[in-house]
């Protein structure tokens, strides 16, 4: 199979391209250097003999547990051996060793590690830091507990100041509050850094982390007032031992709690920290990965879909002549090419994200946190956009592939059970879109008080202008160019300004009917999901629209402009009620919006292919028999097929057991 | 005990849940059938599903196995035929994790499509189990596009035989379950050859694997396609057939015959046919499509009564999640979707009966609209439970993602049905294809079939609602779903005309109007389903509460369309901004009503802990005790290999070295 040429079909597909798909990729690596040294590290992974394995798809949960483990012990020695130490860089060479799937490490080496730093006492680090570098003690990070997730202050797990052992004593006090999810819990860890209820002095002091020992030291068994497990299968995620995790009366030194900000001295005295903005700080960089991942998992979906689209042919267009790509059907690429510019938009916003954090996380080490509520507030609302819709996409491309996209050799499957929980995770996607929305509208009664303010929400300051008419701000004329996308980027900001404003005078409205503030919120967080939403949307347009100015080629541009005109125009198609109902756009506006979008499918169709190549996944991180860079699918397929273990014997054993015993009676 | 949390919501049940369940299942005998056989079949620990969520893709093929010949034993004990009224419950009551329902495929295939001499030679063979069948139609490369299909059956009237070929990689039969493993017979569909000249696609009796070992016969090349999203427990096969020799008489020759000196008869209607292809797609709705969101539905919904978060008022204890507006959206709308598709259901059934008999009469007029009817709501109906299902998965948070809530099984189950039995978005145009053709007749003056009729009254007129409790009269928003499934079929046909008036070819014409093609569609289907629902709701029995609970489900499935779509509405200025806000309002007031009753809501489709096989969902609310008590018996908490080969090595200091 290897031996085989590239597919004439996608041969056709790249030779038509308009534009030369490396200089794309160079872009979205952030250059050409970046380009290489990925590619490098790829190559460093791929051709090393230690990390390959039989197809996943093959194994039980229990064996890819295993080789999961067996890879990532592997991965850390090498890493140290050829001396990666740029974050971005070991997120490629993890990438590649596990192929876009979760490890057992993960937690360890992402939230362990990490935490001792920023938490841990000098002498904490000392104790715990080297024996967890070297791997002596592996570590997990216990917060989510059954009963809870998201909402933090209702996490139950107790634990209470002893002074008279100078002791805490660690007590999972009901069935809900048993820690519940923890990657690399279950079976991997020796160590957890537990959140718990902090009790001294007979007074709760709300949530704290210990370091708490759950495993002993060379037999690996849990120690006595340890209850330890796997949490069973799951959707994915089967080479993570998610694991539980309950104590009772289990004892740790004082010097186990992370004492770096908050104190509990001898006595029981407790010493409160100086400041507890600094933990939004994680926060905002583990959401703002997410919407990195969000465009990762879609455009590898995209990739997929696309190419098996420009390989499959069927049924016929034309009377008389062969069956043609599905990719030439206009519902295909209704389906399929509003996602690849979505993975586009999603792409350069993760890297908005990225760099903005870096920015101000320079201030934040000066002390500086006048950006962070900001940031905060939006990287909630894109983490929750983001993922949801590329999790809807993923399944969009899926459905694109027909039946062969079910199959487990498509990619797809893998690539959605993998991506999904992102929407439940690092904050539930309503919740995040809730907290967005009160910033919004914080923001938002600021300007009607009449100050200004700054940012992305600066849009609502144009509202307090309008407040001279009684009328709607619907009422405003905005002149539209649906061929311009800073043009859409106003249209976007109208719609985003008008859901704002809709849904605060409807919390209004129902603060002067009710007496609780929290029961009139709840009673409007269907329109606060909406406002935040559109302004999510907004801003999406808005980095996708500015990213155009800074491409030099002139090629690589005009492709760009069609992904980023389609997008905003796809949004509105999408979502006309809202353009219709506040009088942004008519309804002629609207039929020629979806006129445009079916016409930039049309101009998008010969750069498809070239669009994912620029994407730029090797086969094996990609992981798709129909997604394959030489298009050869039916055949692999064939041999993927063979390899199944219930072909393993050519009679399967059920026959000798259920079959033959059956028909023998009959 | 029931956790208290669960128990009160079914106090305050506004309706009678047993007269619900009664009405669901077609009355209170058939309510008692069913659960006798739920009883029958959950009481024998061979059809137990407890263990599924921790078996491998081969431990599943085998329970499957031996589960299909059980039941075979099981169904003479208890006096079950394929005829009686127990049937149809049985593959409910197995929740559908059983081997050998390809076999059921291979025999109807031969029932309609087989001479009465091949019936009365195959069909005793095969209700016996003394041969397994399957029905192998898809390859590689062709689904839907049946006239792609690759495979060849040449006629050899020297030896009176077909040779069977797969000519090439892509004409590989791929999908057909139960045959990668486990079949013996399979009726092959290739296109036929006699004398070098073609006469398309027909159905063949092959015999692959012997009898007496099950060894593959000489020139079959079987086996399984690999694991798949779910039907893990199927062995869904792959076929290649290299100049395999059948003969003559296992060509099933119903409809089409080839002489012994290979002169091809054409006899009767093939019309007859057509209608039981056209039905398969109506009889997966109920088991394969509308249970599964139910199931769903219900686990979602007590879980969020059993699940505190966070608190609504300051100072209380914490919330039950579904007291959350934003919980309330999610999960609401899809359980009054589970009730109007449930009823959808009930009049395509009624229709397709009608339908039957006329077809008897030799009366086809019914054909077309059946058709269509079949593709749209097929493609509609999964599409939209596919999603519900989907939305119910994520509405349970992290819990949801667990094997153990049973959720991810049953979305990835219900969306293999929107690819089976066509793809939905092919079905939509064919559905499309009609009401373009209707509208045309309709507005040439000439009569068209019931259920587009609508389509001749185009009216102009702008809806009358002057306030949001207008917007609970189905007459308000029945009317505003016409007026959106005209206005959709009629520009997308005044369309049509135009690129072909300007000289755009026909097919290229209706490959650039796809697009709203399935948007109309879709709009059809959507408009009768509100329809439908709200007729259902007038006929319905004002006692026990029932029509009043039904009304506002009913209620609710109409504006949550609106509401998810407005752009449709307020296009052409149909319905204006400020009916949009009622609009908005008057479905956000319903969810707070509907919230009052949605566990007995739940509770009244009556699916037993056992056919939920769900931690989260079950009957008496203890979801966390059971989550807890469940994951403990999964396979990955009994001693692993990885501490021994890796842990161990690795946490002895391996890596101090560096």
């Amino acid at each position: 199979a290897a031996a085989m040429s590239v597919n004439a079909d996608l041969r056709r597909e790249r030779a038509a391209a308009t534009f030369q798909p490396e200089l794309l990729t160079h872009i979205l690596d952030g250059g050409p250097e970046r380009t290489r040294r990925r590619k490098e590290i790829e190559t460093l992974v791929l051709n090393d003999p230690d990390f390959q394995h039989e197809d996943l798809n093959f194994l039980s949960r229990s064996q890819r547990y295993e080789q999961a483990i067996r890879k990532s012990s592997l991965m850390v020695m090498k890493l140290r051996e050829y001396g990666i130490a740029d974050p971005e860089e070991i997120y490629w060479f993890k990438s590649f060793v596990h192929r876009g799937r979760p490890e057992p490490l993960d937690l360890h080496l992402g939230m362990f590690l990490p935490t001792l730093l920023t938490q841990a006492t000098p002498e904490q680090q000392d104790r715990f830091f080297m024996p967890a570098w070297n791997l002596e003690i592996i570590g997990t990070y216990a917060q989510t507990e059954m009963g809870h997730g998201t909402h933090l202050r209702g996490l139950e797990t107790t634990a209470t100041y002893d002074p008279s052992t100078q002791e805490f004593i660690l007590n999972s006090p009901t069935v809900t509050s048993i820690k519940w999810w923890p990657g690399g819990l279950g079976k991997t860890s020796n160590h957890a850094i537990v959140l718990a209820q902090l009790y001294t002095q007979g007074q709760c002091k709300g949530l704290h982390a210990f370091i708490v020992p759950i495993r002993q030291l060379g037999t690996h068994e849990p120690l006595p007032g340890i209850t330890v497990g796997d949490i069973g299968p799951k959707f994915g995620y089967d080479e993570m031992d998610n694991g539980y995790l309950k104590m009772d009366n289990f004892r740790i030194p004082r010097e186990n709690m992370l004492m770096k900000y908050a104190q509990v001295e001898p006595d029981g005295t407790y010493v409160k920290p100086v400041s507890d903005k600094l933990t939004y700080g994680t926060m905002v960089f583990i959401r703002s990965l997410i919407v990195g991942d969000s465009a990762r998992s879609l455009s590898r979906a995209c990739t997929i879909a696309i190419r098996y689209s420009a390989v499959r042919h069927q049924s016929e267009l034309k009377p008389g002549e062969p069956e043609p790509q599905i990719l030439d059907y206009q519902t295909q690429q209704y389906k399929l090419f509003p996602l690849l510019a979505t993975a586009y938009a999603f792409h350069f916003v993760g890297a908005y994200i990225k760099h903005t954090y870096n920015r101000i996380s320079g201030d934040i080490s000066k002390g500086d946190l006048s950006e962070l509520p900001e940031l905060h507030a939006l990287t909630a609302g894109l983490k929750a956009f983001t993922s949801w819709t590329a999790n809807a996409g993923i399944e969009e491309c899926r459905m694109a592939c027909g039946g062969h996209g079910y199959s487990r050799c498509s990619g797809i499957p893998d690539i959605y059970v993998t991506f999904t929980p992102s929407c439940t995770y690092e904050g539930e996607n309503t919740v995040m879109m809730l907290q967005t929305a009160r910033f919004l509208m914080k923001s938002y009664t600021q300007v009607t008080s009449g100050q200004q303010v700054t940012g992305m929400v600066s849009y609502l300051n144009d509202l307090s202008r309008q407040r001279i008419q009684p009328q709607h701000v619907a009422a405003r004329t905005v002149t539209v160019r649906i061929n311009d996308p800073s043009s859409l980027v106003e249209a976007y900001k109208s719609r985003a300004a008008r859901l704002v404003e809709s849904a605060a005078k409807n919390l209004q409205a129902e603060l002067n009917h009710r007496k609780s503030k929290e029961d009139a919120w709840n009673r409007t967080s269907v329109d606060l999901v909406r406002a935040s939403e559109a302004h999510c949307h907004y801003v999406v347009v808005k980095l996708f629209t500015a990213q155009l100015a800074e491409v030099s080629d002139a090629a690589v541009r005009a492709v760009l402009t069609d992904l980023c005109l389609l997008y905003a125009l796809f949004g509105i198609s999408r979502n006309a009620g809202d353009f219709l109902q506040a009088g942004i756009l008519t309804s002629a506006q609207i039929t020629q919006v979806n006129q445009h979008v079916k016409e930039l499918l049309a101009a998008i169709r010969p750069n498809a292919v070239a669009l994912v190549d620029s994407f730029d996944f090797h086969d094996v991180h990609l992981g798709s028999v129909l997604g394959r860079y030489d298009g050869n699918v039916y055949e692999n397929m064939f041999e993927w097929a063979k390899k199944s273990p219930l072909n393993k014997t050519q009679v399967h054993e059920s026959f000798h057991k259920h079959l033959k015993p059956m028909q023998a009676k009959l | 005990s029931v956790n208290p949390d669960l128990a009160s919501e079914r106090q305050t049940a506004s309706f009678c849940v047993e007269r619900l369940t009664a009405l669901l299942d077609g009355g209170a005998e058939q309510t008692q059938i069913r659960r006798a056989v739920v009883e029958a079949i959950e009481s024998d620990p061979v059809f137990s599903r407890e263990n599924q969520y921790f078996q491998t893709q081969n431990e599943r093929y085998e329970a499957a196995v031996r589960k299909a010949v059980h039941l075979h034993k099981k169904m003479h004990e208890m006096g079950w035929t394929e005829n009686g009224p127990e049937y149809k419950y049985i593959y409910r009551a197995l929740s559908g994790d059983v081997a050998f329902l390809l076999h059921r495929v291979f025999m109807r295939s031969i029932s309609v499509l087989g001479s009465d001499k091949q019936i009365a030679k195959w069909i005793p063979l095969a209700s016996q189990l003394k041969l397994i069948g399957s029905y192998s139609q898809t390859e590689l490369g062709h689904g839907t596009y049946l006239q792609g299909l690759e495979t060849t059956a040449v006629f050899d009237t020297a030896t009176q035989e077909f040779i069977l070929n797969t000519p090439k990689i892509s004409a590989m039969k791929w999908w057909p379950g139960d045959m990668g493993r486990s079949a013996t017979h399979t009726v092959v569909f290739a296109q036929l050859y006699i004398h070098g000249k073609c006469y398309g696609i027909h159905p063949f009796i092959v015999q692959i694997r012997s009898l007496q070992d099950h060894s593959l016969c000489p020139g079959i090349t079987a086996g399984d396609i690999g694991p798949k999203m779910n039907f893990e427990h199927t062995d869904n096969g792959y076929l290649l057939l290299k100049n395999v020799r059948i003969p003559r008489e296992n060509m099933l020759s119903k409809f089409c015959e080839v002489r012994p000196d290979g002169t091809y008869v054409r006899q009767g209607s093939q019309k007859i046919n057509y209608f039981t292809m056209t039905t398969v797609r109506i009889s997966l709705i109920a088991d394969e499509v509308l249970t599964p969101l139910m199931k769903a539905c219900t686990i979602a919904i007590r879980y969020s009564v059993v699940r505190r978060q966070s608190k609504l008022k300051p100072g209380e204890q914490e919330a039950k999640i579904l007291d959350y507006q934003t919980q309330q959206e999610k999960l609401l709308p899809q359980l009054a979707a589970a009730y109007a598709f449930h009823f959808t259901n009930d009049y395509l059934q009624e229709l397709f009966n009608r339908g039957y008999r006329e077809i008897q009469r030799k009366n086809f007029d019914m054909l077309p609209e059946l058709h269509a009817l079949s593709s749209g709501f097929k493609a509609v109906i999964t599409q939209h439970c596919t999603a519900g299902v989907e939305i119910c998965l994520r509405a349970c948070g992290g819990h949801g993602y667990s094997l153990l809530s049973g959720l991810p099984s049953l979305y990835t189950k219900i969306l293999a049905s929107c690819i089976y039995e066509g793809e939905n978005t092919i079905l939509l145009l064919q559905t499309a294809r009609f009401l373009i053709k209707c509208f045309m007749a309709a507005s040439a003056g000439q009569p068209v079939p019931p259920s587009v009729t609508y389509l001749a009254a185009v009216k102009h007129g702008k809806c009358p609602a002057k306030n949001k409790l207008d917007f609970l009269s189905p007459d308000i928003y029945t009317e505003a779903y016409q007026h959106v499934a005209v206005r959709l079929t009629s520009s997308t046909a005044a369309k049509l005309q135009d690129l072909i008036q300007s000289g755009v070819k026909k097919h290229d014409a209706w490959n650039q109007c796809t697009v709203q093609l399935v948007q109309a569609a879709k709009a059809h289907c959507h408009y009768i389903a509100v329809k439908n629902f709200a007729e259902t709701v007038e006929k319905l029995e004002t006692k026990a509460g029932i029509q009043k609970i039904m009304k506002h489900l009913c209620d609710l499935f109409a504006l949550h369309g609106i509401f998810s779509n407005t752009g449709a509405f307020l296009h052409d200025g149909y319905t204006s901004a400020a009916q949009m806000d009622m609009v908005t309002a008057s479905y956000l007031d319903l969810l707070a009503v509907v919230r009052k009753d949605a566990v007995p809501l739940v509770d009244a489709f009556d699916f037993t802990d056992k056919s939920l096989n769900s931690a989260l969902g079950s009957s008496d609310g203890h979801v966390y005790q059971r989550l807890y008590e469940w994951a403990q018996k999964s396979p990955t908490n009994q001693m692993s290999p990885a501490y021994e080969r890796y842990l161990k090595p690795l946490l002895h200091n391996t890596l101090s070295k560096l």
